[in-house]
């Protein structure tokens, strides 16, 4: 095969588009470009097919059987007093989890480009949760926020707040099914606000994520360069104005990316809200993932489960779609 | 705080900094010091009022009542070894799948590959909920549900679009003049791959290698979704069971929780540098 390569401008006079080379390309992208297709697309199509179905208890799985219901599933599911606290939970938690870690990570890659001593120690300590299995941050997070017999024999942070005089400070944390405000309307079957147990696992799933975004953030930092800081400085501008007037606009994409990044892992978080408080006390922490899992595979409620699966895939294609378009095309205008 | 920055020498501004660094720091590493002093106190010092003391002693009973089992307790070690046993081999597939896949969209583009790559992408953000029914599906008529190899084959396809991104940005910096002279000297497809990608590609590797482990180790629900037998869970299951059950002592979840997260944090302290760009790959920032 001699310099038959299609790369070549030659090889296109000859007039053959798939010379043998071309043709191994395709065939070696074939098995993957299959399995995507197979696992990602039809997959997601028989999701939405089984959430319109009667598919509600075992099936023999030669013989299914299986009926269409139209919306059915749809409207049992958010009628349910359940779904609509799950909701609840999943917008409150990406809310607090999301504004967590943007502020958290910005400031903590503030602190690590203050060009400080120690900066590779720093940023590896604040870095390293992302390392660990949900599970594991999980485990030792419940622990943290078990209270314990308050006020006197209290453990994990209540412990801390004992020993250090605040009492006061102490919480039900993880078992407390309190919602605050709490609001009842006509129209919903769950309470809105704000689920206190819920609190801690946000602190949880920060303390991972942070550091993710601080790693994002500097980045951004890096690539802004000394001379324009010193030029500002030069004028006359103090370090606020240069973090408010140079830098925040020009981490605006970094932003963008960070929230992209974050708001699609919190609207698929499962294993922590499992690991932390089994989504409960009751539901009050309960996340639509969690209830998916539950209708499906406890409950054999199998095109319920379904039906919660592909709203949660709507929240997630309308954030990501729209990104991807995006950076596809500034791609390919390159 | 930013006050202190136009001077470098310590000032108390500069001080300042510093004090809110390592605050933070204590605050980031607290919870890692509870599960390590935990899980090496003995079993008559688990005590809740001491809990956050330094243990007196030093005792691995713990680890060894959560690695080995026994007195109402699941032991660890079988699953840790399918944990070993899943993602070793998941990663070396999903590096060479991943490779192979950005080679092809980045020197050999064909009409469309843009678009076909776009849908390639969408894979890595679907919430695995929306595949779990029909997965489990397939996996039972391939009699691979309920195996390793099953979890084997489901993270590497999931794990196709993150691999093949990575690489495909990493192979679009390869100059395309090195290819082309390549071609010229007579390298067919596989020959460019193997003398001009594959030589150049060892970072590319190591991130995706220590992306895809990483990932596949931490990873929990394809887990308890695909491995029905006790026998057969990964890791992460494990240790999810064992912290749900009521009777188990504190300091053996802890030392679980330790053995679950020692190979992942051994990668992230030798090679943090390739875990970090693994990370703002999934960004979209390759």
């Amino acid at each position: 095969m001699t310099a038959s390569s299609a790369l070549l401008p030659r090889a296109r006079r000859r007039g053959s588009w798939f010379t043998a080379d071309r043709v191994t390309a395709l065939l070696m992208l074939l098995p993957s470009v299959l399995a995507v297709a197979v696992f990602v697309y039809y997959f997601i199509g028989r999701t939405v097919y089984v959430s319109f179905t009667d598919w509600n208890q075992i099936r023999d799985s030669q013989n299914l059987n299986l009926k269409l219901v139209g919306w059915e599933n749809y409207t049992k599911v958010f009628a349910q007093a359940r779904f609509q606290t799950d909701f609840r939970n999943l917008v409150v938690f990406t809310t607090f989890f999301l504004s967590g870690c943007l502020a958290l990570g910005l400031l903590l890659a503030l602190l690590v480009d203050a060009r400080v001593r120690g900066e590779a120690f720093f940023r590896s300590v604040y870095l390293f949760p992302m390392a660990l299995s949900f599970i594991v941050t999980g485990v030792s997070w419940r622990w943290l926020f078990t209270p314990g017999n308050m006020p006197l024999d209290p453990t994990g942070i209540n412990l801390l707040l004992h020993r250090a005089g605040l009492d006061f400070m102490q919480s039900a944390w993880i078992t407390n099914a309190a919602v605050w405000p709490g609001i009842k309307t006509a129209l919903l079957k769950t309470k809105l606000g704000i689920p206190l147990a819920i609190v801690p696992v946000v602190l949880a799933a920060t303390w991972q994520m942070a550091g993710f975004t601080m790693a994002m953030y500097l980045a951004g930092l890096r690539s802004i360069g000394e001379e324009l800081r010193e030029a500002a400085i030069v004028d006359g501008a103090t370090e606020w104005d240069v973090f408010r007037l140079i830098k925040l606009p020009l981490l605006r994409p970094v932003t963008l990316s960070a929230v992209i990044v974050l708001a699609h892992a919190s609207l698929k978080i499962f294993d922590l809200v499992l690991t932390m408080t089994g989504g409960g006390p009751g539901n009050a922490t309960e996340v639509p993932g969690i209830l998916m899992y539950e209708l499906t595979f406890k409950s054999n409620k199998i095109a319920q489960g379904s039906a919660v699966a592909v709203v949660m895939l709507l929240l997630i294609a309308l954030l990501i779609i729209p990104y991807l378009w995006n950076t596809m095309r500034t791609e390919l205008e390159q | 705080m930013t006050a202190g920055l136009r001077r470098r020498r310590l000032q108390p501004g500069r001080l300042l900094l510093y004090a809110l660094m390592s605050v933070l720091a204590v605050v980031f590493v607290a919870p890692v010091y509870l599960l390590v002093i935990t899980s090496l106190k003995s079993f008559d010092q688990v005590s809740l009022s001491r809990m956050w003391d330094l243990p007196r002693g030093f005792s691995l009973d713990s680890f060894d009542r959560a690695w080995n089992g026994g007195e109402g307790v699941i032991g660890m070690r079988g699953s840790f070894w399918n944990s070993v046993r899943m993602a070793l081999p998941a990663t070396v597939i999903s590096c060479f799948t991943g490779s192979l896949n950005g080679y092809v969209l980045s020197k050999w583009r064909f009409p469309g590959s843009n678009l076909l790559f776009a849908a390639i992408l969408f894979g890595m953000f679907i919430p695995y909920q929306s595949v779990l029914v029909p997965l489990v599906d397939v996996l039972r008529e391939l009699r691979l549900y309920g195996t390793i190899n099953g979890l084997i084959l489901t993270h590497v396809v999931y794990g196709i679009p993150i691999t093949t991104l990575i690489f495909r940005n990493f192979y679009a910096g390869v100059p395309n003049e090195m290819v082309e002279a390549s071609a010229i000297d007579g390298a067919d497809f596989f020959g460019i791959y193997r003398h001009v990608m594959l030589p150049l590609s060892i970072p590319g590797f190591v991130v995706v290698a220590i992306w895809q482990f990483t990932s596949i180790w931490n990873e929990f629900l394809f887990g308890l979704i695909i491995t029905n037998a006790p026998a057969l869970r990964p890791v992460t299951v494990t240790l999810q069971n064992l912290s749900g059950s009521q009777y188990t002592q504190w300091n053996v979840q802890m030392a679980g929780a330790l053995i679950v997260a020692l190979p992942t944090l051994l990668v992230y302290m030798f090679l943090g540098r390739y875990f970090l760009r693994g990370m703002m790959a999934g960004a979209l920032k390759g």
